[in-house]
């Protein structure tokens, strides 16, 4: 005798639909017309100590420069903290005045960018360990679908940087160089190369 | 600026594996962004890498980021017709939905930038130079500020599409664009939003370039509730961001 427990078709259990990630499209060339902030390139306040511009320029696979990119930095303050309730340590205003964590540059026709901060300080890796001070960058542009991501190290911190759990792990050491920012007066370069020769190492994060 | 219930699960620091490996806070996309390299699409060619991408932990600098909000937005951001004297030509329309992450939770209190072309398919800008028309009231860029539930909601005016030189006869679907951060550097996010029903759609590389089973997501509805009576029409465009589950619909369907 059948009984009415066993139904021929089941019914799987249904659960709620999340929703689904929003894709990327690129930034086009009109980006200027809302994304360019006044104070954008200004990490830290003009008269702040201790201040440095980061400069260089975004380039091709031609290595032309890139007149319609716009270059973004995230970091931590020279104490290492992080206005932000998500920081596990907790979130904890920066003891320097104006200081914003954020830049946003976008490239003149040579493809420079400049971005006027201060250097981070170290940051515990989550293992024991820390990472070497750097700022987090995305480049948006024409032609590219999605930002890429890229790092900015310091070359004058090179012990700390030997011990870096990012540059320590690229697959490709000899790529390394590519993510150091070199000192000049008054700051650091740093030129983020797209495609081809010393093309800059891109993360997926 | 901030919301402590929103925060997505965070394991403290020493959750670390005992090789170093940290887990991710926020969900990878599979199958969502198009591939940096797509041929059709010819500013890829000398732009995109051409190294595979490094895949990157998600520490303190990746899930945080800049909490933008009300100190970035003035009264006029949110209205693009009303930034001139005059009205700007065209059809007026309100475009809102929700900012939301990919566990369903809404992404509150976030700076959402947008920009676009006039009616006639035309960018304020001066590497825009095809012959269609300026508006003199119309500068199309924009800004608003997601509300507790992450709803945004702006006016302005329906865009044209507009020719490219991407290939013989190449016309962009008309479109707005996106400018997102969320609450951390891993949810930042850049997009265009289409209108629904585009023949130029089936087109335009950049729309196509999106994997298939996501390229609707880009596609906004028209929304009867949302239009309002002898003044503008509606349209409802919802925004996902990287949340801290994976959904089984991201997966790309290769069968």
């Amino acid at each position: 005798m059948m009984t009415d427990a066993a139904p021929t078709t089941p019914t799987l259990p249904t659960t709620p639909a999340l929703p689904a990630l929003t894709p990327s499209q690129t930034v086009g060339p009109f980006l200027h017309i809302i994304l360019p902030w006044p104070d954008g390139p200004e990490v830290v306040p003009p008269e702040t100590p201790g201040r440095i511009v980061i400069r260089g320029r975004v380039l091709d696979g031609d290595g032309a420069g890139l007149a319609d990119a716009m270059v973004e930095t995230w970091q931590a303050d020279p104490d290492g903290r992080f206005a932000h309730p998500d920081d596990p340590r907790g979130a904890s205003a920066s003891a320097m005045a104006g200081f914003r964590g954020f830049g946003r540059a976008t490239t003149a026709s040579d493809g420079g960018y400049a971005i006027a901060t201060v250097k981070p300080g170290r940051l515990p890796d989550g293992a024991g360990r820390e990472e070497a001070p750097h700022l987090d960058v995305s480049v948006f542009a024409r032609g590219l679908l999605d930002r890429v991501v890229t790092r900015i190290y310091f070359a004058d911190e090179a012990e700390v940087n030997a011990a870096d759990p990012v540059l320590r792990s690229l697959p490709d050491a000899s790529r390394r160089d590519t993510l150091i920012a070199v000192a000049e007066p008054g700051g650091y370069r740093f030129d983020i190369r797209l495609q081809g020769d010393r093309e800059t190492v891109f993360f997926d994060v | 600026m901030t919301d402590q219930d929103v925060s997505p699960r965070l394991e403290s620091p020493d959750s670390a594996g005992r090789d170093g490996t940290v887990p991710d806070r926020y969900v990878r996309p599979h199958g969502v962004h198009p591939d940096l390299a797509s041929p059709a699409y010819r500013s890829t060619g000398r732009r995109a890498p051409s190294q595979p991408l490094v895949p990157l932990a998600q520490r303190l600098t990746e899930i945080t980021g800049p909490l933008y909000g009300e100190d970035r937005v003035t009264e006029s951001d949110a209205d693009l017709t009303r930034q001139h004297d005059g009205e700007p030509l065209g059809q007026r329309i309100v475009v809102h939905g929700r900012v939301l992450d990919s566990d369903g939770r809404p992404v509150s209190n976030t700076l959402v930038e947008v920009w676009q072309a006039n009616a006639a398919g035309r960018y304020r800008h001066v590497v825009d130079n095809w012959p269609a028309p300026l508006d003199p009231n119309f500068s199309g860029g924009g800004r608003v500020v997601t509300g507790p539930d992450g709803s945004y909601r702006f006016t302005t005016i329906q865009p044209g599409a507009y020719p490219w030189g991407n290939h013989p006869n190449a016309w962009r679907p008309a479109h707005i664009h996106f400018s997102l951060f969320g609450r951390a550097f891993t949810q930042r996010l850049v997009t265009q939003m289409y209108f629904p029903g585009d023949p130029l759609l089936a087109y335009d590389p950049i729309y196509q370039s999106v994997p298939e089973q996501a390229r609707e997501r880009l596609v906004s509805t028209f929304d009867w509730d949302a239009t309002q009576p002898d003044w503008a029409l509606g349209f409802r465009f919802d925004i996902v961001l990287r949340g801290a589950a994976a959904t089984p619909t991201e997966e790309p369907h290769d069968d």
